[in-house]
């Protein structure tokens, strides 16, 4: 029998997760007292992954409420890589539908800030540039030019929540504040020198990353910003992103 | 920068992010520090920097957990390059992987899993630590599992499993000494036996760790935990190993229930001192060394 040892990883594998082996020898293992070793350890490893990479929901949940909903999401979706810091991939939108946490619309939103945490905690490094390197440009030139968002940077908006406001006090240790205003919130996270750090952004500096991102030059970017939010003050805004280290590169137009 | 020898490997900790400043500090003769490729294997941050001032000053080990050489599949070539990249950022002295499989149809299952050691396991297995030092260019070590299930249909004593592989492959071995502890524990093997068994000339490195009893089993399991000191009975079998094959680099596995570093440097400690004096007295080439 060319295939045992396939045979025999189907059924372990399935035993794993729960179902009765049809197998006759992996049932008479999964018989064995050591079975529940191996499944404790398989269920502890991705339920510790996602703890760790879900420390906010984790902390605005608590410990016993946030393990028994991610070994929920273990047997829905387990891992797929090998690399744990980027496990619970699909634990955000799991949340929204998950029945126990229709009580907290927030939550999903809290998850999202925290994947996005690990995004810029394991993304490539890149050298930002400052306002300095900006300014070398005439106005016409950087009006054509393109600033290139870090390679860190990520942004997020949220409608009618303080998803960040809730997210950031978390991540802080700090109590969420009673005084939370049910409005549209916008966020930066950000590793340009050394650690994650994040900011709020306005409805104008979010429509001019995105639109940085997309690769439009400066001048329609700030287009589209001042479209987005009409009385911005564009300029202390994208002075502001720049001295937090935002951008890697300003690209400017061929001639 | 390029890897120190294995003969500057003496006695070496599991790196643990709470350590690192005073393991990057740390000046201790012999010392190493080994640490799992998959917690590496991110495009940027402050891990990565961190492994690689460590490593400016002392000799790494990587030591996978999934590549999944025992699972009737090749190794994920994705995993196998981003293992192949990292090796060439840090240059370990020692890359080791585990007798046991953790990948099975696209799913990842953070455990190292056992199954029978048939002749059909056997060239399975052959064949993926083939293209796993292919691949990266370098033999790897082998680790005996943990044990904690009677498995039916081996058609090979796991000592003369590991030999074959060694033999067919060119692979080194990994010998954990907790887990054939714990292993002759649970599932009724001969510790002792089984140390005289090993192939001396392949170990390339000891591994050594705590284990703790699981309250929930009856009879209850010796589980391979690590975490907990090296308890007398493991030192008793280093011992007995180091005094038949001389002295081999050597790690203390610490995961859990972390201790100050400086309590890991004194347990780390007994084992450099062991190694020391194996070197002086023991051991089969350095013992003809002195006598000569």
């Amino acid at each position: 029998m060319n295939d045992s040892l396939e045979h025999f990883q189907d059924a372990f594998a399935d035993a794993l997760f729960g179902a009765r082996p049809e197998d006759e020898r992996v049932q008479r293992l999964h018989d064995q007292p050591g079975f529940a070793v191996y499944r404790n350890t398989v269920f502890k490893g991705c339920v510790d992954a996602l703890q760790a990479n879900f420390p906010a929901v984790a902390r605005l949940v608590g410990d016993a409420w946030f393990r028994s909903a991610a070994a929920v999401y273990v047997r829905e979706h387990a891992p797929i890589d090998a690399r744990l810091v980027h496990y619970g991939e699909d634990f955000a939108a799991f949340l929204e539908d998950f029945e126990p946490a229709k009580g907290m619309p927030y939550l999903s939103a809290v998850a999202r800030l925290d994947a996005l945490w690990v995004q810029a905690h394991t993304a490539r490094d890149e050298r930002p540039i400052d306002a300095a390197t900006v300014a070398t440009l005439s106005a016409e030139a950087l009006g054509q030019a393109t600033l290139r968002p870090h390679a860190t940077a990520r942004w997020i908006a949220f409608d009618a929540m303080p998803a960040f406001s809730i997210w950031s006090a978390n991540r802080e240790g700090r109590d969420v504040p009673d005084d939370l205003v049910w409005q549209d919130e916008r966020a930066l996270l950000l590793r340009a020198f050394g650690d994650v750090t994040w900011r709020p952004l306005s409805a104008a500096g979010y429509a001019f990353l995105d639109a940085c991102a997309e690769g439009r030059p400066f001048d329609a970017a700030a287009a589209h910003a001042l479209d987005a939010q009409p009385d911005a003050a564009l300029g202390n805004i994208v002075g502001e992103l720049l001295a937090a280290g935002t951008f890697s590169a300003v690209v400017t137009a061929r001639r | 920068m390029s890897a120190p020898p294995q003969s500057m490997l003496g006695a070496g900790l599991g790196l643990k992010p709470a350590h690192y400043d005073e393991a990057r500090r740390a000046r201790l003769p012999g010392l190493w520090f080994e640490v799992h490729p998959e917690n590496y294997m991110v495009d940027g941050g402050p891990r990565l920097a961190w492994l690689e001032t460590i490593r400016a000053d002392h000799p790494i080990s990587l030591h996978g957990v999934a590549l999944s050489l025992a699972a009737a599949a090749p190794p994920d070539e994705t995993h196998l390059l981003r293992l192949k990249a990292l090796a060439q950022r840090v240059e370990p002295t020692l890359v080791s992987e585990h007798l046991a499989w953790s990948t099975w149809r696209g799913h990842y299952l953070p455990d190292l899993l056992p199954f029978p050691r048939t002749h059909d396991a056997l060239a399975r297995i052959a064949a993926n630590i083939d293209r796993t030092q292919a691949v990266l260019g370098r033999p790897i070590a082998i680790e005996n599992p943990a044990h904690y299930l009677t498995i039916e249909g081996h058609d090979w004593s796991e000592t003369d499993f590991l030999g074959e592989l060694c033999r067919r492959t060119g692979c080194g071995l990994l010998l954990d000494v907790n887990n054939v502890y714990v292993s002759a524990r649970n599932v009724g093997i001969d510790a002792y036996a089984y140390l005289d068994a090993v192939p001396a000339d392949r170990i390339m490195e000891i591994h050594l760790a705590g284990h703790s009893l699981d309250a929930q089993t009856s009879p209850a399991l010796v589980i391979d935990s690590h975490d907990a000191a090296i308890d007398d009975a493991v030192w008793a079998l280093y011992r007995h190993i180091i005094a038949r094959v001389g002295p081999r680099p050597t790690l203390i596995e610490r995961d859990d229930n972390i201790p100050a570093f400086d309590v890991l440097c004194a347990e780390r400690g007994v084992a450099q001192a062991l190694l020391d004096s194996a070197t002086l007295y023991g051991g089969d080439a350095s013992r003809d060394e002195v006598d000569a």
